[in-house]
């Protein structure tokens, strides 16, 4: 298990205070991606057990082990499938959600370029305990190396009978196909993806009724889950729910891919046990600490969705039945505490940014990215994402006034929960955190000479005479 | 336009992936036409419509929709520079001036509709891309499917060298 030697390649060794589960085979010396060496480390030895169980209780495992979605929700696993109408006659279809495209989050494409055969693996037992019989890995189209090793997987897969017809003599059958985005983040979300799957523009579906595990993908019950929750899946099956609850904390189990970029001197991926590192550690130890003589400013914690939390800041948590009070650095890397932190784990993306930044420059930066990816469908989000970048480019150009800001704020409240989707948060989030949080300092970039009288169709017919 | 028997040998086989519903098959099939003419014509669009028995309006509002579709040629060697927070932190904006520098080519022109930028000899263009995943190693760029970290704004000239 994650204890075992194993001999990386120099340089890319894991840091001590890791624990390698889904990436234990990322930067190993001597791996390929190749199912012969896949085979030689016990590959596939979870899904024969698996095929021996009943698929309810492979559901019960994965219920017990507290697996929670590592995409970006957090919504326990277990609990998603066990959505599935229990009357169900439709098929069933399950789909890896390999979209990864949340700003900051670069843990995917190490699992899928170094070790598929996990994800095939994990996919397979998932699929059987769903009972679905079709699965899709829906993947971002800049990974097209990326599909091409995963289609060679699933081949070499079916080549051993671990795919296909009657699986093992199991009586159970499977297909799994890899299916290639187009570059549009909205297919992160489940619904949109499943609309993008049917070959339509990835509208997100209104929640309820279109759940996916009752309507999903053509109508039928569908499961979507993230690359890595699928890969956990098979580290359920060999240790247990039980064991694998163990890792971690309560309610946040396991292990976590932690992706650390930005202001720091070496920015990289870290797989810990759920909250056992704080924001400090993750800085200072993990990643080297910040840039020589730079002061640490904010912290994006989990993919450019979260809000931002500020230096300086402190929090009030529970710790045990106590509260406490701590600081930024303080805070351990878990579900919980990030959510009462008033930000949010997601995706496990952390964005370092230090005093070089100025913080307009940064908060445009992710407002760009939301007004280009705004699926456009719902009407505040659409004109919204693309008002929030307008105003933030007056910011940093040096033609804002000091109200600008409050009308960026309203912009922003005017979208959090008026969408179908989440898209109208995550887009949200980023402003109306950064104001909160940082609104001196995006204040004193603004000039009170901006404010000139409001220019409106009416008020330049007005200045002509025409009115 | 003349889709190639095998091509079209590698459609039909991608399009049984999908036997539920062929328009499922939209976005393989025209990722396998723009991997082989490089872009999206009308006329690929009327061939996709069909193939998979639809309107051609439901294959052209989703070439319309995909920023991995695109409607006009690119140069031949095509460049996606990664624009979002971690590779601009790390110089992606710096890269993607100096890039352009190399190769001649003027962005002035271009908008969110009409994100790629040719050179004048056809050898090369260039567009921004939303977050490529590569976060902790930025800035990160794309050429045709070729994945590139780390790239140093001062030596984009070496760079190139390989995409001559």
């Amino acid at each position: 298990m994650g204890k075992k030697k194993i001999k990386y390649i120099e340089g890319k060794e894991p840091h001590e205070r890791e624990y390698r589960l889904v990436f234990k085979n990322v930067d190993r010396e001597g791996w390929d991606p190749s199912i012969e060496t896949f085979l030689k480390e016990d590959g596939y030895k979870q899904l024969k057990k698996a095929l021996k169980m009943k698929p309810a209780e492979i559901t019960e495992e994965v219920k017990k082990s507290g697996l929670r979605g590592r995409g970006g929700a957090g919504f326990p696993t277990g609990v998603k499938w066990g959505f599935i109408p229990p009357n169900n006659e439709k098929p069933v279809y399950l789909i890896c959600n390999a979209d990864e495209s949340e700003p900051g989050t670069f843990k995917d494409r190490y699992i899928i370029h170094q070790d598929p055969h996990q994800l095939v693996e994990g996919m397979i037992i998932s699929c059987f305990a769903v009972g679905a019989n079709t699965a899709y890995i829906y993947i971002r189209e800049e990974f097209p190396e990326g599909a091409e090793i995963l289609e060679q997987a699933i081949a070499e897969a079916h080549d051993h009978g671990f795919l296909g017809d009657n699986i093992l003599d199991s009586g159970f059958d499977l297909q799994i196909y890899v299916h290639r985005g187009a570059g549009a983040y909205i297919c992160g979300e489940e619904t949109g993806l499943i609309e993008s799957l049917e070959g339509k523009r990835p509208y997100p579906r209104i929640k309820p009724p279109y759940f996916p595990a009752a309507l999903g993908l053509y109508m039928c019950p569908t499961i979507v889950n993230n690359v890595e929750s699928l890969c956990d899946v098979k580290h359920i099956m060999e240790m247990g729910g039980d064991e694998y609850a163990k890792l971690g904390k309560p309610r946040n189990t396991g292990t976590r891919i932690l992706c650390v970029s930005g202001d720091v001197q070496e920015p990289g991926y870290f797989e810990v046990e759920v909250g056992s590192v704080t924001m400090g550690e993750v800085i200072n130890d993990l990643c080297g600490g910040l840039k020589k003589g730079r002061k640490l400013k904010a912290v994006i914690p989990g993919g450019s969705s979260a809000k931002v939390l500020r230096a300086g800041e402190t929090y009030k948590i529970k710790q045990g039945d106590e509260d406490v009070e701590i600081g930024l650095e303080d805070i351990p890397m878990d579900f919980d505490t990030l959510a009462a932190c008033g930000s949010m784990a997601g995706s496990g993306g952390v964005i370092v940014i230090d005093d070089s930044r100025p913080i307009e420059w940064v908060l445009n930066n992710i407002n760009t990215f939301y007004a280009h990816e705004s699926c456009g469908q719902c009407t505040p989000c659409r004109e919204g994402s693309l008002w929030m970048k307008k105003v933030t480019d007056r910011v940093v150009n040096g033609q804002a006034s000091p109200d600008d800001i409050d009308t960026l704020y309203s912009v922003a409240k005017n979208i959090d929960g008026r969408t179908i989707c989440a898209f109208g948060e995550a887009c949200s989030w980023p402003t109306e955190s950064f104001i909160e949080k940082f609104k001196d300092e995006l204040v004193a970039a603004t000039n009170p000479d901006n404010s000139g009288e409001l220019v409106s169709p009416e008020s330049e017919l007005a200045a002509a005479g025409l009115k | 336009m003349d889709v190639p028997a095998e091509l079209e040998k590698e459609i039909d086989e991608r399009i049984t992936h999908y036997p539920v519903s062929k328009r499922s098959a939209v976005l393989p099939v025209l990722h396998a036409l723009q991997h082989h003419f490089r872009y999206i014509t009308e006329e690929a669009v009327e061939w996709t419509a069909n193939k998979l028995e639809l309107e051609p309006i439901k294959v052209l509002e989703v070439v319309t929709f995909y920023p991995g579709f695109r409607q006009k040629a690119p140069g031949k060697y095509h460049i996606r520079v990664c624009r979002t927070l971690s590779c601009a932190m790390a110089g992606s904006y710096e890269l993607m001036e100096s890039l352009c520098k190399e190769t001649g080519i003027d962005r002035s022109e271009t908008s969110h509709h009409d994100p790629i930028a040719v050179s004048k000899d056809g050898k090369y263009s260039i567009e921004f891309a939303e977050c490529l995943a590569s976060c902790g190693t930025g800035p990160v760029c794309m050429v045709n499917d070729d994945f590139h970290e780390a790239v140093d704004p001062a030596k984009t000239a070496a760079f190139l060298e390989n995409y001559k």
